[in-house]
């Protein structure tokens, strides 16, 4: 790495050397049975210099490339974005735990049998059930260092444990799931199993639903379907920037209901996520987006702040590309309302798990459409059975910009998200039946 | 860069060593470029090369599996890969017997290799004037990407097949802002190596750009149930969406329950209707001649007169289906194992035109373009870039993008017509457990779906 960025510097004003390597072992379970086991190696190494004011990018998979990358960073900068931004000098980073070895070293067998064991919980409850289910670890190793002495270097350790069933009657097609990732190993599958068994139990009878506007409540996983992707892209402050933003305009002023509070923070120790520092050596920090449903701020990388005329919020992320701003480990806080009192509270209406399709539609509008794959139908206080061939719809501001209530108790959705229920006084739905 | 042909002649001789049911290697390297604009200015522009391979070896009806960036000291990979399929594997292999290949073949196109970095962004420049041209526009979105890849497939039977493919894409979006108010319109383009493909669209963008600021404007539809008619790009994602997901044998072989549900003879949709999947159509982007277990690709029926026919496997599944290989195990790249996936899927063309489609129509809903498709097996969404009210037999005011939903053991049923202007959209990238996006191509000719939920207000 010293070696590329001193050959850069010598063609280059500035000039930044990131690697990333990772080692993942993933265990795939298909049919109710270990099918599968990988080992994944990976290196990729990208230069980023600034030459004669503008942005200039390669990037290899191949360490001991060094020429070839600078002559090929070289020709795009003749084409590339004039940089508006100086890259970090050397920052103290904020102390944030992501690395346990014992994810490294958790043995294949014990893998396996975890697998099994959530697998066997599943079929017992439901014996036809048909699971496939994913259980893997990761090491990932990021190193950054820049022509103004900045650097940065990091590890960090991921497990994951999820599953997927289908159950089959006929044409009837029933799919439950449920997947988390943490910093730690996960030595037991109750947790998710206990998501699994619930849905299953939900979703035992069948109901129908009318096509009409009716109160929804959201769940965890069905907060994520159906908001996070377009909150995401509207607090992106590259969308701000362009004023293609719904709330670009809106700092400071109330969008959201005010039982809404909602941030960015890397520095949470052991998610997938977590982080000292962006990709851009910029230091992580807590970054609040909604505050008592007031827009508070906007997540930037160094090249959209310096353009806005603000400063990074440590939010650059790359993903094989120029970093650009977002988002890591999103907080929704709780309120104070249990799960049960909002069901109870529900004359007619729905429970959404998850909503299919619903990223597909205007999300930059905050638009959203999209099929209830699991969701109940709730009557006079009572989850009755679950609803099919229906579609829920709504936009994101309109939907939370007054909610009948916020959930007492948060979740962890995929180990990147936490939130609570959110309950939605009315939305649009359209049903077979 | 490490030269992938005398690694892939020395693994040939490696893989001899190790004991495996069956052992396979891919070696790859690549090439690619990216240029996107983001409002009037050129945001990023990136040049990239990748080396990695792969092993993968059963045991037992076990896999082990190994990729990697670094070429050197293979044969432990092989150790590695073995010693893994032996841990997961506790019954039969089974593999559905191909012929040995050895073959080398050369891209059919590959202009992006000798065009320069300076010619592509002047296209790119082209358009985004076009696009800046619409008044009442906020933003644009444009982005461009090309690759070219040399993969070496062997295997313990004996196959040494060398490829080469080069794949280009190009989207475009416009946005449009007003009264707080957001909306935008797309386009979608791909080709197989052939840069002329995307030239010359300038037309095409500027109705795009004007299409997202008419969009401002627009009622949203209300929900419900309508007859809604898709234009040939639309109608392509929902072939994709609603049954070729379905047909994905590695869905089904291992569930008794859905073999009984998926049984060739089904009826599925009415006796006009015909759906194909083929990689073996010259120059699409879901093209090749083997694909990446060396079976060579071929033709698949999968509705034939509304009865399902056949289905897509990799030779795993036909194996433990006693049916054909089809030669649609395909991976993104080298970091993932090849698993079954479409290529490029159509529905075949009937007789209608598409003013007898819509002439007895009094109300409906015409969906234009795509955004995108998901699919759950049973149920299915896909959503419009485009829409406008039928009234009448004739086509009405514009309207917000739908999104359209089905269920596949009704919806193909509701299909009653079948235009006669087939037509292959290039632009699509299809994900499937985590590999995305793998090129493929979509086509269809103008259908009317009778009876369709469309999501609104």
């Amino acid at each position: 790495m010293e070696e590329i960025l001193a050959k850069a510097k010598k063609v280059a004003e500035a000039a930044e050397v990131f690697l990333l390597s990772s080692e993942e072992t993933p265990l795939q379970f298909e049919a109710n049975r270990l099918k599968s086991i990988q080992t994944k190696q990976s290196t990729h190494l990208a230069l980023r210099i600034i030459k004669e004011g503008r942005l200039g990018y390669a990037t290899t998979t191949e360490p001991t490339a060094r020429q070839g990358l600078v002559d090929s960073a070289v020709e795009t900068a003749r084409f590339g974005m004039p940089a508006k931004f100086e890259l970090p000098s050397p920052t103290t980073y904020p102390k944030v735990d992501t690395l346990d070895p014992a994810v490294e070293s958790t043995p294949l067998e014990k893998m396996s049998r975890l697998g099994e064991e959530l697998i066997a919980i599943i079929t017992e409850h439901t014996p036809d059930i048909i699971c496939e289910a994913m259980v893997a670890k990761e090491t990932i190793s990021l190193k950054l260092i820049n022509s103004r002495d900045g650097q940065a270097s990091y590890k960090k350790s991921i497990f994951s444990l999820g599953i997927i069933g289908s159950l089959i009657r006929d044409t009837d097609m029933l799919f439950v799931g449920e997947g988390q990732s943490s910093g730690h190993p996960i030595t037991q599958p109750k947790e998710i199993a206990r998501v699994v068994l619930n849905q299953l139990e939900l979703a035992k009878n069948q109901a129908s639903a009318p096509t009409r506007e009716l109160p929804v409540i959201f769940t965890p996983r069905g907060v994520v379907s159906a908001f996070i992707p377009s909150l995401m892209m509207a607090f992106n402050g590259k969308t701000v920037l362009e004023g293609a933003s719904p709330i670009g305009n809106k700092l400071g002023k109330k969008v959201f209901d005010q039982k809404i509070s909602l941030w960015d923070d890397p520095t949470i120790a052991y998610r997938p996520h977590s982080r000292p520092c962006d990709d851009e050596g910029v230091a992580s920090q807590r970054t609040p987006l909604i505050e008592q449903g007031k827009v508070a701020s906007f997540l930037y990388d160094l090249q959209t702040a310096a353009l806005a005329n603000t400063r990074s919020t440590g939010s650059g992320r790359r993903g094989g590309g120029l970093p650009v701003p977002s988002a890591s480990t999103i907080i929704i806080a709780p309120d104070k309302t249990p799960f049960d009192d909002m069901v109870s509270d529900m004359k007619e209406g729905l429970v959404i798990e998850q909503l299919m399709g619903a990223e597909q539609g205007n999300i930059l509008g905050g638009d959203f459409s999209g099929n209830v794959l699991l969701g109940y139908k709730v009557e006079s206080g009572k989850i009755v059975g679950r609803v099919k061939n229906t579609m829920v719809s709504g936009n994101v501001y309109q939907a939370l910009r007054e909610v009948t209530a916020i959930g007492s108790q948060a979740e962890w959705v995929g180990g990147m998200v936490s939130t609570p229920p959110i309950y939605c006084p009315r939305l649009s739905v359209a049903s077979k039946g | 860069m490490p030269d992938i042909q005398a690694v892939g002649r020395q693994l040939v001789k490696d893989l001899k060593k190790y004991r495996a049911d069956y052992i396979e290697a891919r070696l790859e390297e690549s090439q690619r470029s990216h240029i996107t604009y983001r409002g009037r200015e050129l945001e990023s522009v990136g040049q990239s090369t990748a080396v990695g391979g792969n092993i993968r070896a059963l045991v037992k009806g076990g896999w082990g599996f190994t990729s990697f960036n670094e070429l050197s000291d293979l044969p432990s990979r092989v150790e590695l890969a073995v010693k893994q399929a032996k841990l997961v594997g506790k019954e039969e292999s089974r593999l559905a017997s191909v012929e040995p290949a050895v073959d080398t073949v050369a891209s059919e196109k590959d202009s992006p290799l000798t065009i320069s970095l300076s010619e592509k962004k002047q296209l790119l420049d082209e358009y985004n004037d076009i696009i800046w041209r619409t008044p009442r526009l906020q933003t644009s979105v444009i982005g461009y990407a090309d690759s070219h890849k040399k993969t070496i497939f062997l295997n313990s039977a004996g196959s040494y097949i060398q490829q080469q493919r080069t794949d280009i894409t190009l989207r475009l979006s416009a946005v449009a802002a007003g009264d707080g108010e957001v909306q935008q319109a797309g386009l979608s383009l791909g080709s197989r190596g052939d840069f002329s493909s995307i030239k010359g669209l300038h037309q095409e963008v500027a109705e795009m750009a004007k299409n997202a600021v008419a969009l401002l404007s627009a009622p949203q539809v209300k929900g419900g149930e309508y007859t809604v008619v898709l234009d040939p790009v639309l109608a392509g994602v929902f072939v994709h969406e609603a049954f070729g997901h379905l047909s994905e044998a590695d869905f089904v072989y291992e569930n008794e329950r859905l073999r009984q549900v998926m049984v060739l003879g089904r009826k599925f949709g009415r006796p006009e209707l015909n759906i194909v999947d083929s990689a073996a159509l010259p120059g699409l982007r879901g093209s090749y001649k083997y694909d990446d277990e060396g079976v060579p690709a071929k033709k698949t029926y999968l509705i034939k007169e509304g009865k399902l026919v056949g289905r897509l496997h990799s030779r795993e599944t036909a194996a433990r289906m006693n049916e054909k290989p089809t030669g649609n195990a395909r991976a993104i790249n080298y970091s993932f194992p090849p698993i079954v996936r479409m290529t490029n899927t159509y529905i075949e063309p009937g007789a209608a035109s598409f003013e007898e489609i819509i002439a007895d129509i009094k109300e409906g809903v015409y969906a234009k373009n795509w955004f995108g498709g998901t699919t759950s097996m049973e149920m299915f969404t896909f959503s419009a870039g485009e829409a406008y009210m039928i009234r009448n037999g004739k086509l009405a005011e514009a309207l917000r993008p739908v999104v359209l939903t089905g269920n596949v053991f009704t919806t193909l049923n509701n299909i009653d017509a079948i235009g006669n202007d087939l037509d292959m959209n290039q632009g699509g990238g299809c994900g499937k457990a985590g590999q995305m996006p793998l090129p493929v191509s979509n086509g269809s000719p103008h259908i009317r779906i009778r009876k369709c939920l469309v999501g609104g207000s």
